[in-house]
């Protein structure tokens, strides 16, 4: 009961214009915990996770992270929108995997993962050089340091991405559809990776379409349609006995 | 990963004989040795183009008016090089400042604030919409209408007063009447490479915790440099043959400046020319130089031909160099090759 919740959405609203994306969700993720987000395009799932990031800014009810108000101080009972660098420290401790991959072109492999670390948080070259390599190591590309993203396959690309992410030690990773830009046989080893982090107790939040993965690691699912929460609860119960219409049409188009 | 790998592994195998006879074909097939396509009329021209160059050349070696005597005098007169380091100077100086504010006024311009975007607009419509050779009339003028420039609070009494024509020279207004304008141009070639940046590149860095700051300076403009580097090449060597224009401050001691005031006092204007030319001619082949390994260097991590060109050797990038530098030589010597 003390233990607060590493994410927790009340009422989460979020407008692009007259375009109401999120409506009124409300979840909890607890410390080591998997989540899988699912659901068909434009549901607001990427959207939500965005949020979390305060990439996007929520418009309505309250989103904490680890117990801190996302993207918003509150003082006085006031809500204050965060400076830049309040919020890019926030981020710090959140990391996150895009679909896109978004590596640095201009960097190697080792470069991408050690560049924040040692621009953001001061940590030594030598220091950030020895963790990047163990990092790379870690996800199975120990032997790819050195070489630029556009040499490395769309799997490999995103594993360096998951490993740039940890390098600043987040307590949350985000992946937004980490597995949707990659060739089928790539997408494997991407989830062992994925599978191995969620192993050794890394809160997770997982937007995705390989049903499988989330059956297997998520310790809870949500599904979401149309900027609501349809339904949620255990992977395996709702993916294998959905209640709702909305869910059973998605699942039966997808599985 | 383990578990895909045996998958991978048995597609391979059924594939194999297909691929196997597949290219035992290729191996067997001979080299193809067709009769090379001519091309009568392309060797024609070349050997027009070379004779009315050959032609050109022999002629004016021979003719009186290029004064070639003078010219061989003048080419490394103690004040010709003293003039062609100015104009250096007055190409560094201008486009330093130039590229700075470039880079301000193209942050400016994508700002969310309106005002900010607008104040940016704004100097660009003037200065690029004015040509550059008025402004640096105007600039000419500026101690004329400013005729001292005071250091204080407005409408109170200054703290400090200065004639304006007693502290800037001339020198110094043809910088800042060339880099203003440049700015302008520089600003445009800035935005353009910021805005070829993926959006989610931006996305990313933010996400790893960086400010606004650092994006631009690790992430952004690292590769926009990319974009911005074969223009701003380009602008330099502009720069440098508009640099021929600071007579209208008036600042003289520039090279064409110089190699003019040298003509009058000789009466003979042609060979000054030359050697003018010569010089700028010196210091843009050096820029095209320079500008191919600058491009080479921001193209890291971008596609295999680089590492292969690296591979090499310094022959090939040299010639590489100089190919870039003048398509025209490398026409030339495609003809040559033909009426071999």
């Amino acid at each position: 009961m003390t233990e607060v919740p590493m994410v927790k959405a009340e009422k989460v609203s979020k407008s692009f214009g007259s375009n109401q994306v999120l409506k009124s969700i409300s979840l909890e993720v607890k410390r080591g915990e998997v989540l899988c987000l699912v659901g068909p395009s434009g549901s607001g799932k990427s959207t939500f996770l965005r949020c979390i990031n305060h990439l996007e800014q929520v418009n309505a009810g309250r989103l904490t992270v680890d117990g801190v108000l996302v993207g918003y101080e509150e003082r006085d009972g006031k809500l204050y929108e965060l400076r830049p660098t309040v919020a890019a420290k926030q981020r710090q401790d959140i990391g996150m995997v895009f679909q896109r991959f978004n590596l640095f072109p201009h960097m190697t492999a080792l470069e991408n993962v050690i560049e924040a670390p040692m621009l953001v948080k001061k940590v030594s070259k030598a220091k950030a050089m020895a963790r990047g390599r163990e990092l790379l190591e870690r996800v199975g590309l120990g032997h790819k340091a050195d070489a630029y993203p556009a040499h490395l396959s769309g799997g490999q690309q995103q594993r360096v991405a998951i490993a740039r992410a940890l390098a600043m030690d987040p307590k949350l990773m985000l992946f937004d559809e980490p597995t949707s830009a990659l060739d089928p046989e790539l997408v494997g080893e991407v989830l062992e990776v994925m599978k191995d982090l969620a192993k050794s107790g890394m809160t997770m939040i997982v937007v995705t379409h390989e049903m499988g993965f989330a059956k297997e690691v998520a310790d809870s699912l949500v599904f979401m349609d149309g900027g609501v929460v349809v339904e949620a609860g255990d992977p395996v119960e709702v993916l294998t006995n959905p209640q709702h219409k909305r869910t059973q049409a998605f699942l039966s188009k997808v599985l | 990963m383990s578990s895909d790998r045996p998958d991978r592994s048995a597609k391979r195998e059924t594939a194999s004989p297909n691929g196997a006879s597949a290219h035992d074909t290729h191996e067997t097939a001979e080299a193809i040795n067709a009769i090379r396509l001519r091309h009568p009329w392309r060797n024609v021209f070349a050997v027009v183009l070379v004779l009315m160059l050959a032609l050109f050349i022999i002629d004016a070696s021979q003719r009186e008016a290029y004064g070639w005597d003078n010219f061989g005098k003048y080419i490394f007169d103690q004040r010709i090089s003293q003039a062609a380091l100015n104009t250096v100077l007055l190409t560094v100086y201008s486009m330093v400042i130039a590229i700075v504010l470039g880079v301000t006024l193209a942050v400016m311009r994508l700002s969310d604030n309106p005002v900010v975007k607008a104040v940016a607009w704004l100097y660009l419509w003037v200065f690029r919409g004015t040509p550059v050779y008025v402004q640096l009339v105007f600039w000419g003028l500026f101690a004329t209408i400013y005729a001292t420039i005071d250091i204080g609070i407005p409408f109170t009494a200054p703290w400090m007063s200065f004639q304006t024509g007693e502290v800037i020279d001339v020198f110094w207004l043809a910088v800042i009447g060339l880099s203003l304008n440049e700015a302008a141009y520089m600003a445009e070639i800035v935005r353009a490479g910021i805005l070829s940046v993926d959006r989610g590149q931006e996305e990313a860095a933010t996400a790893l915790g960086m400010s606004w700051l650092q994006t631009m300076r690790r992430v952004v403009l690292p590769q926009a440099m990319r974009i911005i580097i074969p223009p701003t090449g380009n602008e330099v060597i502009s720069m440098l043959k508009t640099t021929s224009l600071v007579a209208a401050v008036p600042y003289s001691f520039d090279l064409y400046g110089r190699s003019r005031d040298i003509s009058a006092v000789i009466f003979d204007p042609i060979p000054l020319l030359l050697v003018a030319c010569a010089w700028y001619l010196l210091f843009t082949s050096l820029l095209m130089i320079g500008q191919y390994f600058l491009e080479k260097r921001f193209s890291r991590g971008v596609g295999q031909q680089v590492e292969k060109k690296n591979g090499t050797g310094a022959i090939a990038t040299v010639t590489g160099a100089i190919q870039t530098a003048t398509g025209a030589m490398r026409v030339d010597s495609k003809g040559s090759e033909h009426t071999k």
